[in-house]
This record gives C-alpha cells, sequence and structure tokens, in this order.
C-alpha cells in the first residue's frame, strides 16, 4: 500500500513538469512580450524592464531561471498589478477560493448522496423519476446559465415567504458571510450534486440487491439501519474515485462563479490574469491548479484502495 | 432444379434485405420518444440557425440606437418607438441590435464549434487510439501514459491559455477544443482495437498480407463505429459548452460576431433591467444541450441492446 502511494507519488512528478514546461514555453510562443501594448517606451527603459523580469536573456535560460525560483516556491512578480508577487496574490485568494469550493462539495456530496438513495429506494416510481430528471437538468445547464438565473430569481426580485424577505445579495464576499456564501456556493455545487446523485442511485440500486443486504433485512433490521448502516458504505465507493473529477468541475465552475459575483478568489485571479495577459500570474494560477487536481486524483485512488479491501494493486 | 429456378431464387434472396447490426440499432433509436423528439428538435434549431437570419428584417450587427433594450412585444403597437422599425420577436439587446437574429447567429457559432470540434477529437482520437491498441506492448503503454498525463491536466485552463496567447483566433478555438476532448475518445478506441484484433477477420486479413495500415483504416477502425458514435453524441454539447464557457468569461467569440456564451454573459449583465436578453439564449443552449444528451443516450441503449 505504501509502495504504491509513493510510486504514485513519483509519478505525478513528471506529469505536473510536463504542465509547467508546456505551458512556459506556450507563454513565451506568445506574440509580443508583456509590455508591449503600453504606450511606447525610449529603448534604454525598455531594456531595463526587460532585464528586470530577465526577458533580455535567451529562452532557454529563462526557463531555467522560473525552474529555480519556482523550487524555492517563488512564482515571480506579476506583470500588471506591479508591487505584487504572484505568489502573494494567490495566497490572497486562496482562503476564498478554498472556503467556497470546499463548502459547494461538502453541500454537494450530502444532498447528492441522500437524493440518489432516495431515487434508489424509489426505483422506477415517481420519486425516482422526478429526481433524475432533475439531475439531468443540472447535467445540462451549465453554471453560467444558472448563475445569473438564480441571482435573478433569489437577488433582484427577491422573495418573500411568509412575510420573510429571503432575498439574497447578488455579489461581493463581505469576508466570506454566510448570506453572501449561499448563492455562489449552490450554483457551484448544482452540476455536481446532479452527477453524484446519479452515481449514487446507480450503485445504490446495485448493492440493494446484493446478499448482505438480504440478510441485513432478514435479520430484522430496521430499513433506516440496513440503508444507512450496511447498504451507503459500499454505495458510496464510486464517489471516491469521482473526487477528482468532481474537485476539477468545481475549480472550473469557480472561475465563472467568483467572476459573477465578484468573489476575490484566485479563480477570478486567473480570469482577469487572462484577459490582462499577465503571464506570471496564469501561469502561476494553473501550476498551482494542476498539482492540487494531481494531488486529489492520487489522494482518491488511495483512499479507494484503503476503502475497498478488494482492490489490490500491483507491485 | 433448373438453373433458371435457381437464379431466380438468389435473385429472390437478393431482394430481401438482412437486416445489419445498424439497420437495427436505428429502428430501437427510431423506438426511443425522447431521442426521437431530441432529433427532430435539433434538426429545427440547426435549420433555424442555417436558413432563420436569410428571413429576418435585421442583419446581425446592425445597431440602431432608436431601439435600446426594447422588450419582446409579440402584439406589436405600432405608436411605441420599439416597433417603430418592426417586431422585434426576441426584443433587442443594449445596442439596439435584434436578439433573434443574434441568437441565431449565436446558434450558427456554437453548433459550429461545437461539430468542427468534435470533428477534430474523432480524428486525433480514433487515430491515436486505433494506432496504439494495434501496435499494443511498449508503445501502446507509452502512448496511454501521454493520454493519462494530458488527463491530469485541468484542460479548459490550457485552453484559456492558448486563447491568451493566440490572440482568440477563431479557428484555434476549433482547433483547441478538439484537441483537448479527444483523450477519452482514444482511451474508447484504444479499448475497442485491443478486443477487435484478437478475432479471426483480422488473422485472415494479415494472413492475405495485408499491412498493419491497412488493417487499422479498413478493418479496425469500421469496427469501432458504435461507441465511437455514442461519445460523438456527448463530445459535440461538451465542446459547444467549452466554447461557451469560454465566450461568457470573455477568452472566446469576439464582437460583433457572437455566440451562445457571449450573449448569455451580455445577458446576465443586463438581466435587471432586459431579463430577455438572458432567457432566450439560455433557453436556446439548454434545450440544444439536452437534445444532445438525449440523442446519446438514445443511441447507447439502441447499439448496446443488452445493457436494457
Amino acid at each position: 500500500m505504501l509502495s504504491y502511494a509513493i510510486r504514485r507519488l513519483l509519478g505525478a512528478i513528471p506529469t505536473l513538469f510536463i504542465i509547467i514546461t508546456l505551458a512556459f514555453f506556450m507563454m513565451r510562443l506568445a506574440p509580443g512580450g508583456p509590455f508591449d501594448s503600453q504606450r511606447r517606451l525610449p529603448p534604454e527603459i525598455e531594456h531595463n524592464i526587460k532585464a528586470a523580469y530577465n526577458l533580455d536573456k535567451p529562452v532557454y535560460q529563462q526557463y531555467f531561471i522560473y525552474l529555480g525560483k519556482l523550487a524555492h516556491g517563488d512564482l515571480g512578480p506579476s506583470y500588471k498589478n506591479k508591487d505584487f508577487t504572484v505568489s502573494e496574490m494567490i495566497s490572497d485568494g486562496l482562503p476564498v477560493s478554498a472556503k467556497l469550493g470546499l463548502s459547494a462539495i461538502l453541500l454537494a456530496v450530502l444532498i447528492g448522496v441522500t437524493l440518489g438513495t432516495v431515487a434508489a429506494l424509489r426505483q422506477n416510481k415517481a420519486t425516482d423519476y422526478t429526481v433524475m430528471t432533475a439531475a439531468m437538468i443540472g447535467i445540462t445547464i451549465p453554471t453560467f446559465v444558472a448563475a445569473p438565473i438564480l441571482t435573478l430569481i433569489f437577488g433582484v426580485y427577491g422573495l418573500t415567504v411568509f412575510g420573510y424577505d429571503i432575498s439574497l445579495p447578488v455579489g461581493g464576499w463581505n469576508g466570506g458571510a454566510i448570506r453572501n456564501m449561499i448563492l455562489p456556493v449552490i450554483v457551484l455545487a448544482l452540476p455536481q450534486i446532479a452527477v453524484i446523485s446519479r452515481l449514487t442511485r446507480g450503485s445504490m440500486v446495485e448493492v440493494l440487491h446484493s446478499n448482505y443486504v438480504r440478510t441485513a433485512r432478514a435479520k430484522g433490521l430496521s430499513s433506516f439501519q440496513v440503508v444507512v448502516r450496511h447498504a451507503l458504505r459500499a454505495a458510496i465507493l464510486p464517489l471516491v474515485s469521482y473526487l477528482g473529477p468532481a474537485i476539477a468541475g468545481i475549480l472550473t465552475g469557480s472561475l465563472v462563479v467568483e467572476q459573477i459575483f465578484g468573489i476575490p478568489g484566485i479563480g477570478r485571479y486567473f480570469v482577469q490574469g487572462a484577459l490582462n495577459r499577465d503571464y506570471t500570474l496564469v501561469m502561476g494560477v494553473l501550476i498551482y491548479y494542476a498539482t492540487f487536481v494531481i494531488l486529489l486524483n492520487l489522494l482518491a485512488d488511495i483512499l479507494y484502495a484503503v476503502l475497498d479491501p478488494r482492490v489490490r494493486y500491483a507491485k | 432444379m433448373s438453373a433458371e429456378r435457381t437464379a431466380e431464387l438468389v435473385g429472390r434472396a437478393l431482394d430481401v434485405k438482412g437486416r445489419s447490426l445498424w439497420d437495427d440499432a436505428m429502428r430501437r433509436l427510431f423506438r426511443n420518444r425522447a431521442a426521437v423528439v431530441s432529433i427532430v428538435t435539433l434538426g429545427i434549431i440547426a435549420l433555424l440557425a442555417v436558413f432563420g437570419p436569410f428571413f429576418l428584417a435585421y442583419p446581425y450587427d446592425y445597431i440602431d440606437y432608436s431601439v435600446v433594450s426594447c422588450a419582446p412585444d409579440w402584439w406589436p403597437d405600432p405608436s411605441v418607438l420599439c416597433n417603430a422599425g418592426g417586431t422585434h420577436w426576441f426584443g433587442t439587446d443594449s445596442v439596439g441590435r435584434d436578439l433573434l437574429v443574434r441568437t441565431l447567429y449565436g446558434a450558427r457559432v456554437s453548433l459550429a464549434v461545437g461539430l468542427i470540434a468534435t470533428l477534430v477529437s474523432l480524428v486525433i482520437g480514433v487515430a491515436y487510439g486505433a494506432t496504439a491498441g494495434y501496435l499494443g506492448g511498449r508503445i501502446d503503454e507509452l502512448m496511454m501514459r501521454f493520454v493519462d498525463v494530458l488527463y491530469s491536466i485541468p484542460y479548459i485552463f490550457l485552453v484559456i491559455i492558448l486563447m491568451v496567447i493566440f490572440n482568440r483566433n477563431f479557428f484555434l478555438l476549433f482547433v483547441a477544443i478538439g484537441a483537448v476532448e479527444w483523450l477519452t475518445m482514444s482511451r474508447i478506441v484504444r479499448g475497442q482495437t485491443l478486443s477487435i484484433k484478437q478475432k479471426e477477420f483480422i488473422e485472415a486479413a494479415r494472413a492475405s498480407g495485408v499491412g498493419g495500415f491497412g488493417i487499422i483504416t479498413r478493418h479496425i477502425i469500421p469496427n469501432v463505429f458504435g461507441p465511437v458514435v455514442v461519445y460523438v453524441t456527448l463530445t459535440v454539447p461538451a465542446a459547444i459548452l467549452a466554447e461557451s464557457f469560454l465566450s461568457f468569461l470573455g477568452l472566446g467569440i469576439q464582437e460583433p460576431l457572437t455566440s451562445w456564451g457571449v450573449l448569455i454573459s451580455e445577458g446576465a449583465n443586463q438581466m435587471e433591467t432586459a431579463p430577455w436578453m438572458l432567457i432566450f439564449p439560455a433557453l436556446f443552449m439548454a434545450i440544444t444541450l439536452f437534445c444532445f444528451n438525449f440523442i446519446g443516450d438514445g443511441l447507447r441503449d439502441a447499439l448496446d441492446p443488452k445493457d436494457r
């Protein structure tokens, strides 16, 4: 088990290396440097600026300088936000993005598993069809459509229930206040709820037909106990391997959600960096995301092996 | 039996058409109500997208400041300024362009991106997967390992970087999306190829001296068609989504050209005052994505009846 984990971890290093190299040279292929778009600078000053960012050296030297700095955790200065390093910007945005993403994934797992289980218990009945149709809608409606529509309903028009105004703020972070988080978290979680409920339903239907569940029923356990203590454990296994894609999905979604709701996370930095051609920032965030996704995939695989004793990885 | 009689029987046997795998699959597909409705709806949307703009009074980039942000008004009162130039069935946007014609143009672009990107992913994925599966061994392992590596990259970020670097080039957008969607395709094709190449007819082909390239193109690729078709119908909506996602962030299609993503993005900005700018493009896109998903599901059931 440990050797498997170590082997996978070592395998992740070349992957990351390829990503960094690819991203670096793709950026160097870009026509024009990051300082071209501004007004024409005197050649001496332009030269000095380029020297300050090491842009006057040959590309391969720049590459090794970048790698060397990266090894120390230094992602370089932001090209467009003067006085900020990329690391500073990322560490500013990370807590916000992490809080948002974690809440979304928690919500998605809780609601998705519940809905999937309920649908499986009422297989081929009205409840099942309703949940699965809703899941289909959740999968097809992209985040950038769901976000404005929900904002329109709950934020702009506002809703009043029994005399209480339950309209929600449509933007801003406000230090992570719960009211500000509700809409973005729901929007981020919706597609994942849909996928997770479909996955859970599928595996739950299978598990409910298995012999040990029948045994549990036969020995007189209440159906709540059968489902929660026996069936659910086996049924949520496929979810573990879905964890990696789910995180990637939430990261992608967060680009849109942070943009729409004006949340100061790293997703918004990435988009703005891309629009402003702030290459170091874009690359820093990309490396960050890639590391995160790779590590999580790794974690999911290992977790899967721990949870399911039938899975044996070859030496 | 006389020779004439034999000829007649043979002739009659030739008239009786055998039902191939595909005939069967099509019959099953057309019995699936959701899939048929989806095919018809999608056909209507495609026809509207291609021919609709020719029948409309407004060009897609015609700016008219006298009808800015007009709500759709289906029973127009000509005295209202908004209706002076004619009916805007879907209303107008914030610079007075007709939203119906823009939605249809957006459909053109989105569908084109979806189809072309899928074609790119199809060509790369099938060629790559079939080669890896057919060659097998070391080369297969190496090629698939490369796919694994690419899989772990959050690909939309790579597309974003590509779009930034190459200045939002329209055709590059097709290629970039296609070039990242081919991974799953290549895995599917490889898996199929591995099982097909054990079959007798491949051995027969090899025995009769057909080369590796000939076997892949003439014998393997036609036989992996089923799962590939299913996956293609699921790749088209994925590509449409990817394009819209990029356009929504301002990294895709550029003004005055438009796509559903651009329209939804504009609509989202104006939704407090002009909700129709959001609702119509979003509706069109959602319906299209639904249709593709239902067709994909229907095809899978049709081609793989043991799953039912």
